[in-house]
């Protein structure tokens, strides 16, 4: 077990393994996001109250998800970095902000595209969006941080105890939120609370959820392993890389 | 010439006498720039009277935005306050001596945030009835926003040294902060402004004002934690 | 057997791709005076800082007293006085005043011995003036004055002779070499030459480019 943390440790090895590991994940996002899409757009029920429109959550649910715990294991990676001092830690943690960001935006954006039809209103000041929005800014902060600061490795670390702080404080946001909200309007409906969904419905939700979380898997591979040669664009081994692919 | 000899084993001040210490200083330094602790309280009274003439000045509108408006202010006061906290002393070297003491910096980093409210916070609370005022609070209400204030405030100045201390060396500070640490007073704001409201319709407060102490507490335990580490990185830079 | 104040192990700092220090081995024992050398730009203020447990910026390993520096901070922060190219003076605060308290986190304050250590550093008459009517020379001893207040074992100075007239130099050179033999350790960067010491160590800080970052910048460009 340490061994293995050891060798994560180490950008060369990481890089090598993640390459292995990347067709499989971008096959599998690849086959999990058509199967999905194409099941929960096509085949999956409408929804006898909001019919056609319900169909949205297909993308908001899993961006919300991935946009939460992402931010979560934005900290823990970010503490790994401080405590340890691995340099890939920090290199996720710059990695996966952007990232982070964007599938919050993403769920935001979902989430007032499906509100229109269904409140009549862009914008409604739920508790869920309310505390995706904060998400959001939370976000917004890690990144300016890390833009703020030359030093990588001091970018790195200040941006991991900003994230740590964040995720001590997103519970507390959320509670307070949703406790706001019930003082405001009373009884909202959820955006996606659905008593009982049938498993025609759930079952291209999860494959929708697996094939995000695929996806993101790609993605924040690719940006690290781009960090990385940036990061080590001196040692010799990715001279050897770049030479090979000047050849 | 003669000079105490090197040894290991000299006293070392104790945790209170060096907190006291810095505190002392802080106040000293505060004293000494006094005229600089009014800009705070400046802007504080001029952003609630913006409400009434940007919005409206109907006593309706007032009472209910009151107390949101008075929360919303001192806190936008805190903020810019904050800036500084460390920067000061970072830029003169002094805060280099703090974070080379042989005193956990936990403990500096709670005495100079302690005086930071204690120059910055009270004179906020002591001026808050006279805006309530303004706002036509009525006399009942007034106690319960000044109590809020009075545990809300410390929330603010220990979340916002985690800010401060992580923008400390950098020169876009100012800004960077309000984008780090407002997102994070959140629900300081929504608590403090809820107790009011719930105050205004007779609720029962003692709850919401658990709450809010809860928060407190939980700030003064971890927020100099994150500011110390915060400032040991950026000295790293 | 007394062994090493301060060990440094290896260490290897970069600045902005470039390589300050590599393998730097370095040992700091009781006596020793060590004076770090090095063309502007090579480094030396970025190893006093990492040295000071300021900066974590480097790789390789800092012992202090043979255990690892990190886990012993307290301890080795105690026995450590660190002056910066920052004097650490706050300018609307008297000379008095920054002692007092400077003194005041680390010991309790003695009124007397700071009175003395101003007047050792020529500040008699300035004690209750404030700082920012004094000049950059006089600020300089009002950071400087710390020294002869110090109890700690390890200084670390950098630049200390910094706007210090001749006198002045002369008397803090006293100091330190007086320092070190009642068993006190310095490291310490000046421009300012002095080879009275015996024990005075000096360690060069190059500036190098390395090779293999050069190679890479011709298969780059």
């Amino acid at each position: 077990m340490w061994a293995f943390f050891h060798r994560l440790g180490s950008p060369k090895w990481f890089y090598d393994i993640s390459g292995k590991w990347l067709p499989w994940f971008g096959g599998l996002a690849v086959l999990t996001l058509a199967t999905g899409i194409v099941w929960a757009l096509l085949y999956a029920p409408a929804d006898y109250q909001q019919g056609n429109s319900f169909r949205i959550i297909y993308i908001h649910v899993p961006a919300a998800i991935l946009a939460q715990s992402c931010f979560m294991m934005m900290a823990v990676a970010g503490a790994i970095g401080l405590i340890w001092k691995m340099k890939l830690a920090d290199m996720f943690v710059k990695a996966a902000a952007p990232v982070g960001a964007s599938f919050t935006f993403l769920a935001l954006f979902t989430g007032a595209v499906w509100g229109k039809p269904t409140w009549g209103t862009w914008w409604v000041w739920d508790a869920r969006l309310t505390a995706m929005l904060i998400l959001l800014f939370l976000y917004f902060g890690v990144i300016a941080l890390q833009a703020a600061i030359e030093d990588f490795s001091v970018a790195a670390k200040a941006s991991a105890v900003l994230a740590l702080v964040g995720l001590v404080n997103i519970p507390i946001i959320k509670y307070s939120v949703e406790w706001w909200n019930t003082l405001h309007q009373p009884a909202t409906f959820k955006l996606t609370e659905k008593p009982a969904m049938p498993a025609e419905m759930w079952v291209p939700l999860l494959v929708m959820v697996i094939g995000f979380y695929s996806f993101f898997a790609v993605v924040i591979l690719l940006r690290t392993r781009n960090e990385i040669l940036e990061r080590e664009r001196r040692t010799r081994w990715v001279k050897d890389i770049v030479l090979s692919k000047v050849k | 010439m003669k000079h105490p000899l090197p040894s290991a084993d000299t006293p070392m001040a104790s945790l209170w006498s060096a907190m006291g210490a810095t505190l002392k200083r802080d106040l000293l330094l505060a004293f000494r720039r006094r005229q600089d602790l009014f800009n705070p309280l400046l802007f504080f009274v001029i952003v609630v009277s913006l409400f009434p003439l940007g919005v409206s000045p109907e006593k309706t509108f007032l009472q209910t935005a009151g107390a949101g408006v008075v929360w919303v202010a001192a806190l936008l006061a805190t903020l810019l306050s904050l800036d500084g906290l460390f920067r000061a002393d970072f830029e003169d070297g002094a805060l280099e001596q703090m974070v080379l003491a042989p005193q956990p910096l936990y403990f500096l980093v709670l005495a100079k945030v302690f005086a930071h409210w204690l120059v910055t916070g009270i004179p906020l609370i002591v001026l808050s009835p006279v805006l309530g005022i303004m706002m036509h609070l009525d006399g009942d209400t007034l106690p319960i926003l000044m109590l809020t204030l009075l545990i809300g405030t410390p929330v603010l100045s220990l979340i916002g040294a985690i800010g401060a201390a992580l923008t400390v060396g950098l020169r876009v500070g100012g800004v960077l902060i309000s984008l780090l640490v407002l997102p994070l007073y959140i629900p300081v704001l929504i608590f403090g402004t809820g107790t009011v409201s719930a105050a205004l319709s007779g609720l029962p407060v003692t709850g919401y004002l658990a709450i809010l102490g809860a928060m407190l507490a939980l700030a003064l335990t971890l927020s100099p934690f994150a500011a110390a580490a915060a400032l040991r990185i950026s000295f790293s830079n | 057997m007394s062994g090493a104040l301060l060990q440094a192990k290896n260490l290897f700092c970069e600045r902005d791709d470039r390589i300050l220090f590599e393998h730097l081995d370095f040992e700091l024992n009781a006596g020793d005076i060590v004076q770090i050398e090095g063309a502007n730009g090579a480094g030396k203020t970025t190893l006093l800082r990492i040295l000071a447990g300021l900066s974590q910026a480097y790789e390789g390993r800092l012992l202090w007293k043979s255990q690892p520096l990190e886990e012993n901070r307290t301890d080795y922060f105690s026995n450590l006085l660190y002056l910066g190219h920052k004097p650490g003076v706050k300018s609307v605060l008297s000379p008095l005043e920054n002692l007092v308290s400077w003194m005041g986190i680390r010991r309790a304050p003695d009124l007397q011995a700071i009175l003395d250590a101003l007047r050792k550093v020529g500040l008699y008459g300035y004690e209750e003036v404030p700082c920012h009517s004094l000049s950059a020379g006089q600020n300089r001893r009002v950071a400087l004055a710390r020294l002869f207040l110090s109890t700690e074992a390890v200084w670390i100075l950098d630049e200390a002779f910094t706007a210090i007239d001749l006198q002045g130099v002369a008397n803090l050179e006293a100091l330190m070499v007086e320092r070190a033999k009642a068993g006190g350790a310095i490291i310490l960067t000046t421009h300012h030459e002095f080879g009275l010491y015996q024990h005075l160590r000096k360690v060069t800080l190059g500036r190098r480019v390395s090779r293999e970052s050069r190679l890479a910048q011709g298969v780059l460009l």
